[in-house]
């Protein structure tokens, strides 16, 4: 526990689902030093791509109690990452410095077993370079040290235009991800297999005030004003601006 | 899961060929048949076709065959890896059987041809379990998660090694044919027992990963309303077989048929009128529905993540 675990911390209670993660991770990956994402067909009848991160959206509930959750999803870098130990070659590999799982395009066989040895879904084959691909936290990034401190995230994360994506050492119990999670009760997608993603969510939370009756009136009430509303001048404004004669 | 046919039948070829092998064992370990006859290494060559097409059949699944060499680097962790190691170790130990007796090397001895085929028999051994490991081992894959799998490959692979091995024997040296007969009789029995346990596993296992646990989200009621995209997708091709459920039963009816009853009463039909056609015929039809089979076997396997990717929108 003590080796850094890179991670991102996604705050569903603000994600709006407007898939600007999704692009900026496509645009950035795509140009990257790794090569292409490839597409097939992409403005024909039935596109077909190579994506790292996608937004999901979900509805919770029956109507009227609804509620849409925008889910975003992407490689959760376990812990204890499935897809690692069954990779025949070792392309497939988890960083010691960074916790990072990685796949080494010049190693990997295209065998797709990872694929099918990860539950959450994350690994894609891209078509046209016939190796298995997958979300790097844009390693190629966030170690750049002729990026500005501030730009040294992933592309999904500067991305974000409501800050429901967080970045960082999830191992390290100060840093904004960790406190994140301690604080809004984040939490790991199936964690029935032992994975241990290193990827959390915070849920989504509604804010409440909670007013109870002696809050707005005291119980004993002695000079019987409590409760009596403030009456502003003919002229002035109310309290919210309106006028209330 | 969506079903390769190259791994269809890189499972199944071998394990014909691992049959044959186990069957050409047996009868020189009994000393039914003197060693050097043609029925050892003609027998080691028709095993060692069925591997060797098993090989090549599994160098379609690979998007970048020409590195396959690089899959034998990580055995201490990967079951892919040990396999990758032990079939061409098994084909040689099967070539070198073959070699032996068409020598004329002595059956006993450090060199000799039942110290070979004993190791082969170790490698045949190990490669049924890496093989069915492979499967067995993806522990969220709940339809391949159990001892079923492992006992199933290696029994679907003896019967249909010893159905052909039936066949072989009946035109080479015909006095085999029927205790070879009945030694595939019983391991295709065998393999019905286990493959009907595993189907009532199967029947009854009960998904661990939900939308909720997916999700997060502690609610009965969750429908996906978007996957995120309105293509298709890797996570759409490889892991939905897209048939319904009517031709999935019909495929499980077709080799339920086509793997036990049919090659059995073929098999007691040849013995009966001597007629080594029929013999071959209940190994090919054997053999169709063991492609079926494995084709379910594939196809029912439910991969956690389609619970992802259940709505285009």
């Amino acid at each position: 526990m003590s080796t850094k675990q890179l991670a991102l911390v996604i705050d569903l209670n603000v994600c709006v689902g407007c898939h600007a993660c999704v692009t900026s991770c496509k645009a950035w990956n795509t140009a990257g030093a790794a090569g292409p994402l490839s597409d097939q067909n992409p403005y024909g009848a039935d596109p077909s791509g190579t994506f790292f991160n996608r937004v999901q959206t979900f509805e919770v509930g029956e109507y009227p109690s609804t509620e849409t959750v925008h889910f975003p999803k992407s490689c959760l870098h376990c812990e204890d990452p499935p897809c690692v130990p069954v990779c025949p070659t070792g392309a497939s590999y988890k960083r010691g410095e960074d916790g990072i799982v990685l796949v080494d395009y010049d190693k990997c066989i295209g065998c797709k077993y990872c694929a099918w040895a990860c539950p959450y879904g994350v690994r894609e084959v891209d078509e046209h370079q016939k190796v298995m691909k997958k979300c790097t936290l844009c390693v190629d990034r966030i170690h750049d040290e002729l990026l500005p401190p501030a730009d040294r995230k992933p592309a999904c994360v500067m991305a974000c235009p409501t800050n429901a994506r967080l970045f960082g050492d999830i191992h390290d119990p100060r840093s904004e991800v960790s406190r994140a999670i301690q604080d809004a009760g984040g939490y790991q997608l199936m964690p029935e297999w032992g994975t241990h993603p290193a990827n959390h969510y915070l849920p989504r939370r509604k804010t409440e005030i909670k007013v109870r009756a002696e809050d707005l009136e005291r119980v004993d009430n002695p000079l019987k004003i409590d409760g009596r509303l403030p009456k502003p001048a003919l002229k002035s404004p109310s309290l919210d601006d309106v006028t209330t004669w | 899961m969506h079903p390769a046919w190259s791994v269809i039948f890189l499972t199944t070829l071998i394990g014909v060929g691992q049959g044959l092998f186990t069957a050409l064992f047996a009868v020189q370990a009994l000393d039914l048949v003197p060693a050097g006859a043609g029925f050892y290494w003609a027998g080691a060559v028709l095993a060692l076709l069925f591997l060797a097409a098993g090989l090549i059949a599994s160098f379609f699944h690979l998007g970048h065959p020409e590195r396959a060499w690089r899959a034998v680097a990580m055995w201490r962790t990967s079951w892919l890896s040990r396999e990758v190691i032990v079939l061409p170790a098994f084909m040689a130990c099967v070539f070198g059987y073959g070699l032996g007796h068409a020598l004329g090397w002595p059956a006993s001895g450090p060199a000799g041809t039942l110290a070979i085929g004993a190791l082969g028999i170790v490698l045949c051994a190990a490669l049924f379990v890496c093989t069915a490991m492979i499967y067995a081992c993806l522990s969220f894959l709940q339809e391949w998660h159990s001892p079923l799998t492992v006992v199933n490959y290696v029994l679907f692979g003896c019967a249909s090694g010893l159905m052909l091995a039936t066949g072989f024997a009946a035109l080479v040296e015909p006095h085999l044919a029927r205790l070879l007969a009945a030694w595939a009789a019983g391991l295709t029995l065998a393999a019905l027992v286990t493959r009907a346990a595993s189907l009532a596993r199967n029947a009854r296992l009960k998904p661990k990963s939900t939308l909720q646990t997916a999700i997060g989200v502690k609610h009965p009621r969750i429908v996906q309303t978007s996957q995120g995209f309105m293509g298709g997708s890797f996570n759409t091709r490889e892991f939905f077989h897209g048939a319904s459920d009517a031709f999935l039963r019909s495929i499980k009816w077709t080799f339920l048929v086509a793997v036990f009853p049919v090659p059995l009463a073929l098999l007691g039909a040849g013995l009966a009128w001597q007629t080594p056609a029929l013999l071959a015929l209940a190994f090919l039809v054997q053999y169709a529905g063991l492609l079926a089979e494995r084709w379910f076997f594939f196809a029912q396997a439910n991969h956690p993540q389609n619970l992802y990717y259940q709505r285009i929108s």
